[in-house]
């Protein structure tokens, strides 16, 4: 046995965990999320039991508000502070809705708990409805997690045969039901008063706030929003005592966070630290670094509402102030790590595709701004840029940023804005030297051409050609049409002779000069 | 389907379905979301008689529901192809030759991107990434992942799942 564990190593072995600190995670994968006896076990729904027999409703909102949790949906809002304008607001019937409409690229931390703990989001959202005095609760999850609502709805039933939801709670006389709702494919359901018209049936655009969901929430009446993660930290929160809570993380952002790692590092996941860890910590000790020994360039936080960041801010400590500081923000807490290879440009452009295409077209703010930004970074990326689109794309930015009716649209120019104040010299690049530094945007890259010297004839370059602008015969000197290469690269590993060089490449090394000189010929004829 | 006259027979739409399954409802705009994903689960796509069946159903607008239908990107106005064809675009399948596969799928099922074959077989559907750059360039036929293709290859598989 013991050479077993010798060759086992624990999780706390392991670099991957070693430093995180799993709170809101520390059920996953430890229990079975499909058993509520097991979530019992595991201290579940005490705190609903202290919270139902022990306090009073404003002594859980006082204890919510002591522990200094924030949103951890992104905008980091106190959650103590958003339960008491739903308390204070006055009318008989009150929703408690938990936003599980998780839909950043690259993102998927609510995933792992809804499909990991389901019963804690359950516990959360039930103390959530008596804090504020709230006898239902949606939950608004994406359709595009079919195991997690699989999982929810199974969770549900179980505690409604338990007696943990439904009518007179551990005998407390507190009723509280609670249904899941899937989302039909709209990212700005994402927002909250577009996911509460969603609820209701209706096309999910946003509406202007005030009034905000507290006083005039859904179907008019006082509602409250929280997020996945903020609903799991709740019954921690009560079990553990607020001053625990607020003994981790940093003196504004107490607690942890869950953090989604992926892109170009060694290895991705679900990471949970501690609030004021820094995104070197993060990258290089819990995600090992970059693949392939390659150069870090940026890591992009919070999804298409969040920024890039540069090798200079990765001892920046986070927690949700110092982010928007350094020009992103917290997210729902997605981190795609870039290496040298990547394009900041490309990626700038990636992210407002994606929001212009999920703009749901209400205010003209974001509607007509961000198809205006993507048409200047489709340039950009396409070589076609001029000097003058930086302070434009700035213009506009600040324009959307300000004028946009909801949280998508004020959001959307942030990974623009900050590549633009980190990488600046990248879209130089671009626009005067017809360059991509990451060697990604298509147009700009050099060409590929055959060494007439080389070529033997063998017609494999030509078949491998997607776009057919290799010229030849068998057994004949092949040539690529220059105007046409697209760089795309699937010739040269094909050539048995290595015959076909990047363009670039030719001046740099003598074996190549007479393919210069020739090139130099051409243009004085 | 067909707005001019052809030999095709036009199939009568069975109206039944969505009647059993609005019963299961009560009349109340909430539903609707619900509704149409379980009608266009059970149809395949969201018929007009059928949203207006819905909407009369609810006691709301035709606009509405059609608003509400053409909102959200997983309802579809126009019948699928029992099979989806999603042809990834991504960057490593582009390098590797993905738009010669979807001209090879677009040239034999005679649809462009975004079509239905009329036989409602096949859709074809361009996609950005579906993560499997590594078996470049890919297609997926509805949860098959078919990789490493050539234009060659493309007759083969749409065989597999032809009659």
């Amino acid at each position: 046995m013991a050479t077993n564990e010798e060759n086992i190593p624990s999780y706390q072995d392991l670099d991957f965990y070693k430093s995180q600190r799993r709170l809101a995670l520390a059920n996953c994968g430890f229990i079975d999320p499909e058993s509520i006896e097991d979530y019992i076990a595991s201290d579940g729904y005490q705190a609903l039991s202290k919270v139902l027999t022990e306090m009073k409703p404003q002594e859980v909102i006082d204890e919510v508000k002591e522990s200094g949790l924030r949103g951890r949906g992104g905008g980091g809002f106190p959650t103590g502070m958003k339960w008491q304008f739903a308390y204070d607001a006055s009318g008989d019937k009150k929703y408690i809705i938990c936003n599980a409409d998780e839909g950043d690229p690259g993102a998927f931390m609510d995933r792992g708990l809804l499909e990991g703990d389901p019963h804690s989001i359950l516990e959360g959202m039930i103390i959530g409805g008596y804090a504020i005095g709230a006898d239902e609760g949606y939950i608004y999850i994406r359709a595009e997690y079919p195991l997690a609502i699989k999982r929810l709805e199974k969770a549900i039933t179980a505690a409604e045969e338990k007696g943990l939801l439904g009518e007179d709670i551990f005998g407390s006389g507190f009723n509280f039901k609670l249904q899941i709702k899937a989302g039909a494919g709209a990212f700005v359901c994402g927002e909250e008063t577009g996911l509460m018209a969603s609820i209701e049936g209706e096309r999910g655009m946003p509406t202007p706030r005030p009034p905000f969901p507290a006083n005039k929430g859904l179907w008019d009446k006082p509602s409250n929003i929280n997020n996945v993660e903020t609903f799991a930290n709740i019954p921690i929160i009560i079990r553990e005592g607020a001053a625990s809570f607020k003994e981790l993380g940093t003196e504004d952002s107490s607690g942890t966070k869950v953090f989604a790692l992926t892109g170009m590092i060694e290895n991705t996941g679900l990471a949970e630290v501690e609030m004021g860890t820094t995104m070197r910590e993060i990258i290089f000790g819990i995600g090992g670094g970059i693949q392939d020994d390659k150069e870090f360039k940026a890591v992009q936080i919070g999804g298409p509402s969040g920024g890039c960041l540069p090798d200079e801010k990765l001892d920046l400590p986070i927690d949700y102030d110092s982010l928007i500081e350094a020009g992103a923000m917290m997210g729902s807490g997605g981190l795609v790590v870039m290496d040298e290879n990547s394009c900041m440009v490309d990626v700038a452009r990636f992210f407002l595709n994606f929001v212009q295409s999920e703009s749901c077209g209400k205010c003209t703010p974001c509607r007509e701004g961000t198809r205006r930004m993507l048409e200047i970074l489709n340039r950009i990326t396409q070589g076609e840029g001029e000097e003058e689109d930086l302070e434009l794309l700035r213009t506009l930015a600040e324009s959307v940023k300000k004028l946009s009716l909801c949280g998508l649209g004020k959001t959307a120019p942030n990974p623009v804005l900050s590549t633009l104040r980190y990488f600046e010299d990248e879209y130089e690049a671009h626009i005067k030297n017809d360059e991509c530094p990451g060697g990604v945007c298509q147009n700009l890259l050099p060409g590929y051409i055959i060494d007439y010297e080389k070529c033997i004839g063998c017609t494999y370059c030509i078949d491998a050609c997607p776009i057919d602008v290799v010229d030849g015969r068998l057994e004949e000197i092949h040539e690529i049409n220059e105007e046409d290469c697209n760089a795309c690269g699937a010739c040269e590993p094909e050539c048995p002779v290595d015959a076909i060089i990047q363009k670039n490449y030719i001046e740099h090394f003598p074996q190549y000069r007479h393919l210069l000189e020739e090139d130099e010929e051409e243009v004085e004829a | 389907m067909c707005s001019q006259q052809c030999d095709c027979v036009e199939e009568e739409l069975d109206l039944t379905l969505v009647k059993e399954i609005l019963e299961g409802y009560e009349k109340k705009q909430k539903n609707l979301i619900p509704i149409l994903q379980e009608t266009q689960a059970e149809y395949g796509y969201l018929p007009q008689e059928v949203l207006k069946e819905v909407a009369d159903y609810l006691g709301i607008s035709f606009s509405q529901v059609y608003g509400v239908a053409t909102f959200y990107s997983q309802f579809y106005l126009e019948p699928r192809g029992e099979y989806i064809i999603r042809v990834c675009m991504g960057t490593a399948c582009h390098v590797r030759g993905a738009a010669k596969i979807l001209d090879e799928l677009e040239g034999e099922l005679g649809i462009e991107d975004g079509g239905t074959t009329d036989d409602l077989l096949f859709t074809i559907e361009s996609v950005a990434c579906i993560g499997a750059c590594g078996l470049a360039p890919v297609i997926m036929v509805n949860d098959d992942t078919h990789g490493r293709l050539t234009p060659e290859d493309v007759p083969e598989i749409l065989a597999q799942y032809g009659e």
